[in-house]
């Protein structure tokens, strides 16, 4: 199917519409994939994390896949009853406790984000992965909590941290609680900076609004995977304030790239061993 | 409340997103003018440009030497097309970061005014790195060795006030609002309706009692009654004794006491069931 790379840019070079991200429709044992509209078999798919075969298209991952992808074996999950009190008492079309509680169970996460350590090409690390499935990654107090107590942890055990972002930002259910937490992540990457203990950001698709101008922009190194929608302000945003269309490529990972925000933009193939190198740089061999 | 200036509907949270908009309402230069003597603006962020939209400068407080950083709206059109509608660029957010760690190195307290409705979302504020400017300046300020005390004078527009605003002291004035969205386009993503707003103030707890009951804020600086448009000295009185009373207190912290004392203040931020 060579002929297929010929025809098609390579990923992430291709234009998407403004709010195009990357979805794998599921039919069945079959998937079209939205980069190269090429039917496959979803377990091809899936074995090589749902980075299209045919045209190298990332679409989306969940933590618990990403954890897999990164760590070598058995890794042990952190503050996973930790849950939100509903601070103001929301509502919107449905009370946010109710959105809340079935987001738990469908997702079988108490929030947006799993935080776990484990050896990464054996060296022992501390990862917080992005949970999109659950109220689109938002952060509320308890994403911030954890994310927090993971940097302190990495603080005071001097073990590197990598962050996973995959959100559309601060938790609107949670108000200004949600915006502090930017402010709460930041202070603590403050500390782990004058700990002198390294951090990776890895900005994956999409990371936008207060998570990206927070901790997702603060790593030691800012890599993102190819594609990925990368922004403080989402598109549709953007659109409506200028009033004019958005160019091609605009916010994704090789734009930002091209603009001096991000080290590296790492297939997802390689991102784990890029991660062992960049520590290796950091801390020497395991 | 006045009719005229909260209209007919009156949730409390609806009548302060009103004000903290009023077009009378002072902007951070009129307070700037009536609390400080010698005020020198400086400007540029040393890379790109001058954002006008942010306004710093050092100045003295019954004349001891502070540095105020504050976000800038204008009054007329012209003014306001100056000052981007008081919503700062990555320029403006890194203007302010130089300034207060000059401040810093001097030994001076930073005093930030906040009032915007939000970080400027554009096409050239994205190239430039609207995200990186706001996440840097959040970490920097929680390192800043000097007392930091931020008001939200007006509109606190999610993380473009938070970026200037990680301090020991975080006050707002009476009816000023800060929020994580506007109450517009919050009403748009719930009900699809941006008329809706009056209902997603109300639900967003944004006022500066809200606030307070939430841990976030320190405290209310008090307005005339029918908002500060209505007697902008009186409200520029009551801001300054409260800086006055804020940097004394923070003077008797040592330089690490400082930072802690700030850190300890944001991680509180947040509660949970366990
Ligand atoms: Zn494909």
């Amino acid at each position: 199917m060579s002929w297929f790379k010929r025809e098609r840019p390579a990923n992430g070079t291709t234009s998407q519409p403004a709010e195009g991200a990357r979805r794998v429709r599921t039919e069945g044992l079959w998937l079209k994939c939205e980069g190269c509209r090429q039917i496959i078999w979803r377990k091809d798919l899936e074995d090589n994390f749902n980075v299209c075969p045919q045209c190298g298209a990332h679409s989306r991952i969940d933590a618990r896949t990403r954890l897999r992808l990164l760590f070598d074996g058995e890794y042990e999950q952190h503050d996973t009853l930790l849950t939100s009190t509903d601070p103001l008492n929301f509502s919107d079309s449905k009370p946010y406790r109710e959105r809340l509680a079935s987001n738990q169970g469908a997702t079988s996460l108490s929030d947006a984000i799993i935080s776990a350590s484990g050896k990464l090409h054996g060296r022992l690390v501390n990862i917080c992965a992005m949970e999109m499935k659950f109220i689109g990654g938002s952060m509320g107090a308890v994403v911030g909590e954890k994310i927090t107590k993971a940097i302190e942890r990495s603080h005071a055990e001097r073990t590197p941290i990598v962050i996973v972002s995959a959100s559309g930002g601060a938790r609107m259910q949670e108000g200004a609680v949600s915006l502090m937490q930017m402010a709460k992540i930041s202070s603590a990457l403050m500390r782990l900076d004058e700990g002198k203990v390294p951090y990776i950001s890895v900005l994956t698709d999409p990371t936008t609004g207060g998570v990206t101008a927070s901790f997702a922009m603060l790593g030691d190194l800012n890599i993102a995977e190819p594609g990925a929608l990368i922004g403080f302000a989402g598109p549709r945003v953007i659109e409506q304030t200028i009033r004019q269309k958005l160019p091609d490529g605009f916010q994704r990972a090789e734009f930002l790239l091209r603009h001096g925000m991000l080290d590296a933009v790492v297939p997802r193939g390689e991102l784990k061993d890029y991660i062992a190198r960049a520590l290796r740089f950091f801390c020497g061999p395991v | 409340m006045s009719e005229e200036s909260s209209g007919a509907l009156g949730s409390r949270a609806w009548q302060a997103v009103q004000l903290a908009r009023h077009p009378k309402r002072p902007h951070s230069l009129d307070y700037i003018q009536k609390i400080f003597t010698e005020f020198e603006e400086v400007h540029g962020d040393r890379a790109f440009g001058d954002d006008a939209a942010i306004v710093c400068g050092f100045a003295f407080l019954d004349g001891k030497p502070v540095m105020v950083v504050a976000e800038q709206k204008g009054r007329d059109t012209k003014q306001k097309l100056f000052r981007n509608f008081g919503m700062p660029k990555p320029e403006g957010y890194r203007k302010a970061i130089r300034v207060m760690q000059m401040a810093a190195k001097f030994k001076r307290p930073v005093i930030t005014l906040l009032d915007t409705p939000g970080a400027y979302p554009g096409i050239d504020a994205e190239e430039r790195g609207q995200a990186e400017a706001i996440a840097r300046n959040l970490r920097e300020m929680a390192r800043l060795p000097v007392p930091v005390i931020c008001v939200c004078i007006g509109e606190g527009g999610s993380g473009g006030a938070l970026a200037l605003g990680v301090g020991n002291h975080v006050f707002m004035m009476e009816n000023a609002v800060y929020s994580v969205i506007s109450p517009e386009s919050c009403a748009a993503i719930i009900w699809r309706d941006s008329a809706k707003a009056e209902l997603a103030a109300s639900a967003l707890r944004l006022t500066a009692g809200d606030l307070v009951g939430l841990g976030i804020v320190d405290g209310v600086i008090s307005e005339p009654p029918e908002g500060a448009h209505t007697d902008p000295e009186a409200a520029a009185r009551s801001l300054k004794d409260r800086l006055r009373q804020s940097l004394s207190e923070l003077a008797a912290m040592t330089d690490d006491e400082l930072v802690q004392h700030r850190y300890e203040k944001f991680r509180r931020m947040g509660t949970f069931v366990k």
